[in-house]
């Protein structure tokens, strides 16, 4: 073996120093730990900190008006000190629901297309162009929606055009990276094996996606759904832009609704006591809905299929 | 016994078969005669080529891309690289069992009828019975009859690799190519799976690649050892073993390479 001239040789230092090295390290090693521990600390704390602040304003208007007028009642007139957020609620269950009639098969067809059906060498390439979708401002998305999506509607559809129709198709959209990506990966991490299986059994490469490959990824999957359920429930500028937010239960998907993020960017600007805490009380409702999603989105990328 | 080598038709004719992976030549014209109802072993070193060899078989190689195959392979004397070959007809006559045992993820009864509903079936009794049937085949019946709707990843991995062998089974397959079916089994297993294989050879081709030589001399009829991609020497298992032709078989068979 030749010596190359380029590495210097290692200096002997003496047990003294070696010692004093290993405290220096030893040191540093602690305090990077500790950095780093405030740092992850500090998101959860942040979590954590406006978790108890909308709580402390939302919920002593909750307990003041009652929890069953405020979430059940129709009318919303904060002039009179009317707070019921019913219209609200089915507006935001519809939109999302819209959201997910759209944006949940065509994501998954994109997922079992780029991952099937597609070489490797395109994916490579199409995945990160949808996963760059995740990063247009929701104002675009939304600025989209009024030029295009909303005098489309109109024309051909009737009704004023900015709708609960309008809303679910742009965070219909606006959710396809969520759901294709991870739904992706749900379907990359099935065994090879089981394709192989399927196709040695003689089954069509369809069939061996749908019999088998979705069977195995379909915790992925509902997980993928659920997230971008969040995302469609919480998503505020696009929704304002596009949904008409009339303040009233609608009855077909051309009439225009405001959701509950909507109602609270609206209204903020200029509400004061009460209004202002039935606005607070509004964003605990929709804390707990994006919650109670997230955790079943949890549950069903831990549970395991077969198992 | 009869002579194993006392030919009638084979059930499958390999022709100066080649085989590249993009630039490297995996197989060397290799010629293999497979005999119904014979157990065929490859045997040979690791990288030789005979896990390739038995998925030109069924055309498994075409799922790798780069993959280029040159001369043909003939099952009842019709060329299964032919343009006129149903590839999913052919997986269906030339099934093949795994290295790891790979269940789906479904159920017992869902696994062994996944190859009739492949096919289109969907009655329910006609299901039943050949679920039966293929359990019983793979002496699996006795074991899983109260317990069809549990998970089959939730079984041992003798049981998993023989619900595999019966999922085949369902399909009423003409060859069965086993790609190391015992290397994830311990002995005791190992033991069940190649008294199954001795007695599905009186319905069914069986050709096995196997790491494992004792194997090979137990239950197979014919032999061929493979080396670097050739087809170093081929006959009666008996012969290979005691009185091989070529000194490389020798020296492998003797513990020299692999």
């Amino acid at each position: 073996m030749q010596n190359s001239p380029n590495i210097p040789v290692q200096p002997n230092c003496p047990d003294r120093r070696r010692t004093q090295n290993a405290v220096v390290i030893w040191c540093r090693d602690k305090l990077a730990r500790y950095i780093f521990l405030a740092v992850a600390f500090s998101a959860t704390a942040s979590l954590l900190l406006i978790a108890l602040f909308i709580l402390k304003e939302g919920v002593p208007f909750i307990i003041k008006v009652g929890l069953k007028s405020f979430l059940l009642s129709s009318e919303w007139n904060p002039a009179a000190e009317k707070f019921g957020i019913y219209p609200m609620i089915i507006a935001s269950l519809w939109v999302t629901l819209g959201a997910m009639l759209i944006g949940a098969p065509l994501g998954v067809a994109g997922a079992i297309f780029l991952t099937q059906f597609v070489p490797r060498s395109i994916m490579r390439i199409i995945k990160p162009m949808i996963e760059l979708l995740a990063g247009i401002p929701s104002v675009v998305y939304g600025f989209m929606g009024v030029m295009v999506l909303a005098p489309f509607i109109r024309n051909y559809l009737g009704g004023p055009g900015l709708s609960l129709l309008a809303g679910s198709i742009i965070l219909g959209v606006m959710v396809l990276p969520t759901v294709i990506s991870i739904s992706t990966d749900a379907i990359n991490a099935v065994p090879k094996t089981y394709l192989e299986g399927a196709l040695a059994l003689g089954a069509t490469r369809w069939q061996s996606v749908h019999m088998v490959i979705l069977k195995a990824a379909r915790s992925g999957i509902i997980a993928s759904i659920i997230l971008a359920m969040g995302r469609a429930v919480g998503e505020t500028m696009a929704v304002i832009m596009v949904a008409g937010n009339a303040v009233r239960i609608p009855h077909s998907a051309l009439d225009p609704v405001r959701t509950l993020t909507a109602n609270i960017a609206l209204e903020m600007g200029y509400a004061t006591g009460l209004h202002r805490q039935a606005l607070f009380a509004t964003g605990v409702v929709l804390f707990v809905v994006v919650m109670i999603l997230n955790s079943l989105a949890i549950a069903a990328m831990k549970r395991k299929t077969g198992n | 016994m009869s002579n194993p080598f006392v030919s009638q038709t084979p059930r499958m004719t390999i022709r100066n078969l080649d085989l590249f992976y993009g630039t490297f030549q995996a197989l060397k014209q290799v010629n293999l005669l497979v005999q119904i109802n014979r157990i065929t072993a490859l045997i040979g070193p690791s990288g030789c080529g005979k896990s390739t060899l038995l998925r030109c078989l069924n055309r498994m190689n075409d799922l790798i891309p780069g993959v280029r195959v040159t001369g043909d392979v003939l099952l009842d004397s019709q060329s299964i690289y032919g343009s006129d070959m149903d590839v999913c007809r052919l997986r269906k006559r030339v099934g093949m069992v795994f290295q790891r045992p790979n269940p789906f993820p479904l159920s017992v009864r869902d696994n062994v009828a996944f190859g009739l509903r492949v096919a289109g079936i969907t009655r329910k009794n006609q299901l039943q019975e050949v679920v039966e049937r293929s359990l019983r085949a793979a002496w699996l019946w006795e074991q899983l009859k109260d317990r069809l709707d549990s998970p089959a990843l939730s079984l041992p991995m003798d049981q998993q690799q023989r619900l595999c062998v019966a999922r085949l089974l369902a399909v009423e397959p003409e060859v069965i190519l086993m790609d190391e079916p015992c290397s994830a089994l311990d002995p005791i297993s190992t033991g069940k799976i190649e008294d199954l294989m001795l007695e599905l050879r009186e319905q069914y081709t069986i050709v096995i690649v196997t790491h494992n030589m004792q194997q090979a001399a137990r239950i197979s009829d014919l032999s061929g050892c493979m080396l670097l991609g050739d087809m170093i020497e081929f006959g009666p298992t008996g012969n290979i073993f005691t009185n091989p032709a070529d000194k490389r078989t020798q020296d492998y068979i003797s513990g020299r390479y692999g």
